[in-house]
């Protein structure tokens, strides 16, 4: 198959000119779902059947305690309704998942990553996958949202030990932002021909004369916000590949859509909340290029392997087209997203590495829902203090100073993932009874747990699925590299938000470093590539490389 | 009970809230506007014959015989019960041997040189159930299938074009012929070259 360099030209094209129509009016809709002081009618009965105070103004501390325990509380649901999937409504047939299975699906799903270590249609009904799995897309979804407000509040706010209310927050971002949203894209996604029934249509016997069962279930509606929400966890195996939830290239562009609606109108929520939205520019513009670059090369990564080796054509859809999936794998991997309408593990070596470099970056152009902007603002401020040292003087970010305290929680932001991911790869690939998850021989099969750690840490949830993650082992390691992947960096964001908000804020003056404009902009750009991409190089030369070498 | 009780249980009476809206009411929500707006889609794109049921538009069906146009390989069978791709590396030997294995089958199928199959007829679709081919493939199979049903070629290719996708799809993507359709077109013109016999 050949990649249609006209086809991307346009989905681009279309991309950029929907997004930039729509960023703005979202990121203001967004900042004032996140500042507004009114709360709706059903809001108001969420809290009180919930026992919420929704005029609690939390400590970070308490903020987070607040994350932590939903989270908590999700996971062991989760957990528990996979065991009793056999008593439980609408199983279609089928019985209690595996524990370390159960356990490594609730883990991924609570921690927005969706990573699959089951095939849904063989695993799980779709009471588990609509009352549960999909609930946690948008909850997860809103946890990430309600983070990357409260560290917008940490910056805004001066002289106070408060970021807002965690519940509040989760609710907002639910009801106001994702509910809306995923049901104008799922009945989209229906038109184009996405499923939405209560099971299978029965068996067909087919004009050649065999017979086939058509699969059903509530797909459009889960396809919708596993999207919005940055999610990526199919409701079928092949996820975004399977024709029931991807049926046409125009489908496809829309997921793509989807994927990056949200992500990419934080900025301008960012700019509204901080009152400068020259700030928010600034950011997007980084965020941008690293996109159509990343596009870029993936697209170049694919069309230069055709023809060549094996070809390109394993792994892809003839019904969707090699463009719109060097679109989609570069979109979700540059977010939190993971669903996938190209197999992974099949595309050229140096696509493969691209996809993983993406994750690597720390999905952070523009990443996933809420996460992506907070990786980012973590990055602004290391750029702040790199920038002080070059001109010597105090750093300051937006009118607070970047000390000591505010450094010592930056950097352990920065080590968390490539600890986890290289630590990670390191324990699988050097015991052989883990190992052994993945058979492929040389550096592929290496390439396959180096993708593994990348995408769990990362919270990213495609694979390479030539691995098979099921074993208690690969079961654990996963879902500790995605736990710890989500809920450190959380916890040491917010910490960073209360140092900031405790702080009086500081006038600007000549001599302050500007945290908007060109300059900054290469300067962010630059850092994130180096204090990330560049951690992982040893290792993506280990692998993909290697094999990008080989042919 | 402590502050750490407390938010466990304000916890668990969000999460049953959220799942009454979000787990039960929305997905009922989007199929009652699914059945409005797009009912054969929401329900399957189930495509007919004769009145009867002949599958999904949208899935690819095994076929057995030389009367049919094939799909292309997949790793499931063909059944939809469960998708997957073969998920082999590029350079995998297991791969390079499957597609070689694969354009020797084609290969004699069709009565052509090898390096004249194209790609799609010797690679599995990530889903394993991709109903489309590609152009060329399907030309590459009209000869055999008028042959085994006594029918035209020309008439074969005319359903072929029928079947090839245009349009938006086709530029976004690539052009392509669904080959269940165009399956089920073909049982359709048998049926009617057969009452023009009796």
């Amino acid at each position: 198959m050949e990649l249609n360099i006209l086809s991307l030209a346009t989905q681009l094209a279309i991309l950029i000119v929907v997004l930039a129509a729509l960023h703005q009016p979202l990121g203001h809709y967004l900042a004032i779902t996140f500042t507004s002081h009114r709360h709706l009618a059903v809001e108001r009965g969420l809290y009180r059947l919930s026992g919420i105070d929704r005029q609690a103004d939390q400590h970070w501390k308490v903020y987070l305690r607040s994350l932590l325990a939903f989270s908590v509380v999700s996971i062991l649901v989760l957990f528990l309704a996979q065991l009793l999937q056999g008593v439980l409504p609408f199983n279609e047939g089928l019985d209690t998942v595996d524990p370390w299975v159960a356990m490594n699906t609730a883990v991924s799903f609570v921690t927005n990553t969706n990573w699959q270590t089951y095939a849904p249609e063989t695993t799980l009904g779709f009471g588990i996958q609509m009352m549960l799995l999909a609930v946690q897309n948008f909850l997860s979804a809103a946890v990430g949202l309600a983070v990357v407000a409260a560290l917008i509040r940490g910056l805004v706010r001066a002289q106070t030990n408060n970021l807002g209310n965690f519940w509040v927050d989760l609710t907002r971002g639910t009801l106001r932002v994702l509910l809306p949203m995923a049901i104008v894209g799922a009945v989209v996604l229906v038109v184009t021909g996405v499923i939405q029934n209560w099971g299978g249509t029965g068996i067909h016997t087919l004009a050649t004369g065999a017979q086939q069962t058509v699969p059903g279930g509530p797909v459009a509606s889960q396809e919708a916000i596993k999207l919005l929400g940055t999610n990526g966890g199919g409701y079928f195996n092949a996820n975004s590949a399977h024709p029931f939830e991807n049926p046409t290239a125009f489908s496809s562009l829309f997921e793509v859509f989807l994927i990056l609606v949200i992500p990419f109108s934080l900025p301008a929520m960012y700019g509204r909340m901080v009152g400068d939205k020259r700030q928010g520019y600034t950011v997007l513009t980084v965020m941008v290029a690293f996109w159509l670059i990343s596009t870029s090369l993936m697209a170049w990564a694919i069309a230069a392997f055709s023809g060549s080796g094996t070809s390109v054509g394993e792994g892809f859809e003839q019904r969707l087209g090699v463009a719109p999936s060097a679109l989609f794998a570069t979109a979700t991997t540059l977010t939190s997203t993971g669903a996938v309408n190209v197999a992974h593990d099949s595309l050229p070596p140096l696509a493969g590495g691209l996809a993983m470099l993406n994750m690597m970056l720390g999905e952070i152009a523009p990443g996933g829902v809420g996460s992506g902007l907070y990786g980012m603002l973590v990055l602004a401020v290391v750029a702040v203090f790199i920038g002080g040292l070059m001109v010597g003087r105090t750093p300051e970010f937006l009118g607070k100073k970047i000390g000591a305290p505010q450094m010592k929680l930056v950097a352990l932001y920065i080590l968390v993932t490539p600890t986890l991911v290289l630590l990670g790869t390191a324990i699988t690939v050097a015991t052989p009874a883990l190992a052994a998850a993945a058979p492929a021989e040389g550096p592929h099969g290496f390439s396959e747990i180096l993708y593994a750690f990348t995408s769990t840490a990362n919270n990213n949830g495609s694979a390479f699925g030539g691995i098979t993650s099921s074993g208690p082992g690969m079961a654990t390691l996963l879902a500790l590299a995605m736990l710890l992947g989500r809920f450190l960096p959380i916890a040491l964001v917010l910490a960073l938000a209360g140092s900031l908000a405790k702080q009086r804020k500081i006038p600007a003056t000549t001599g302050t470093l500007a945290t908007h404009g060109p300059l900054f902009a290469v300067l962010l750009g630059g850092i994130s590539l180096i204090l990330t991409a560049l951690t992982y190089f040893p290792a993506l030369a280990l692998g993909p490389a290697a094999e990008g070498l080989l042919k | 009970m402590n502050a750490y009780g407390r938010q466990l249980l304000t916890a668990l009476r969000f999460l049953i809230c959220a799942t009454l809206l979000l787990g039960l009411a929305y997905p009922v929500l989007v199929f009652g506007l699914g059945q409005l707006a797009a009912p054969a889609q929401a329900n399957g794109s189930i495509i007919t014959s004769g009145g009867q049921a002949v599958g999904s538009s949208l899935l690819a069906q095994p076929v057995a015989g030389a009367g049919w146009f094939h799909p292309r390989p997949s790793a499931v069978g063909w059944d939809p019960a469960t998708s997957s791709a073969s998920n082999l590396g590029p350079n995998q030997a297991a791969l390079v041997e499957a597609i070689a294995k694969n354009r020797a089958e084609v290969a004699a199928r069709e009565k052509v040189a090898p390096a004249e199959v194209p790609i799609d007829a010797v690679t599995a679709s990530g889903s394993g159930l991709d109903p489309d081919i590609s152009p060329a493939y399907a030309a590459l199979q009209v000869a055999r299938v008028a042959a085994a049903n006594g029918l035209s070629e020309a008439a074969v290719k005319e359903l072929v074009a029928q079947n090839t996708s245009t349009g938006v799809n086709a530029f976004l993507g690539q052009p392509s012929v669904n080959t269940t359709t165009l399956n089920a077109a073909l049982k359709a013109a048998q049926k009617s070259a057969a009452g023009l016999r009796e």
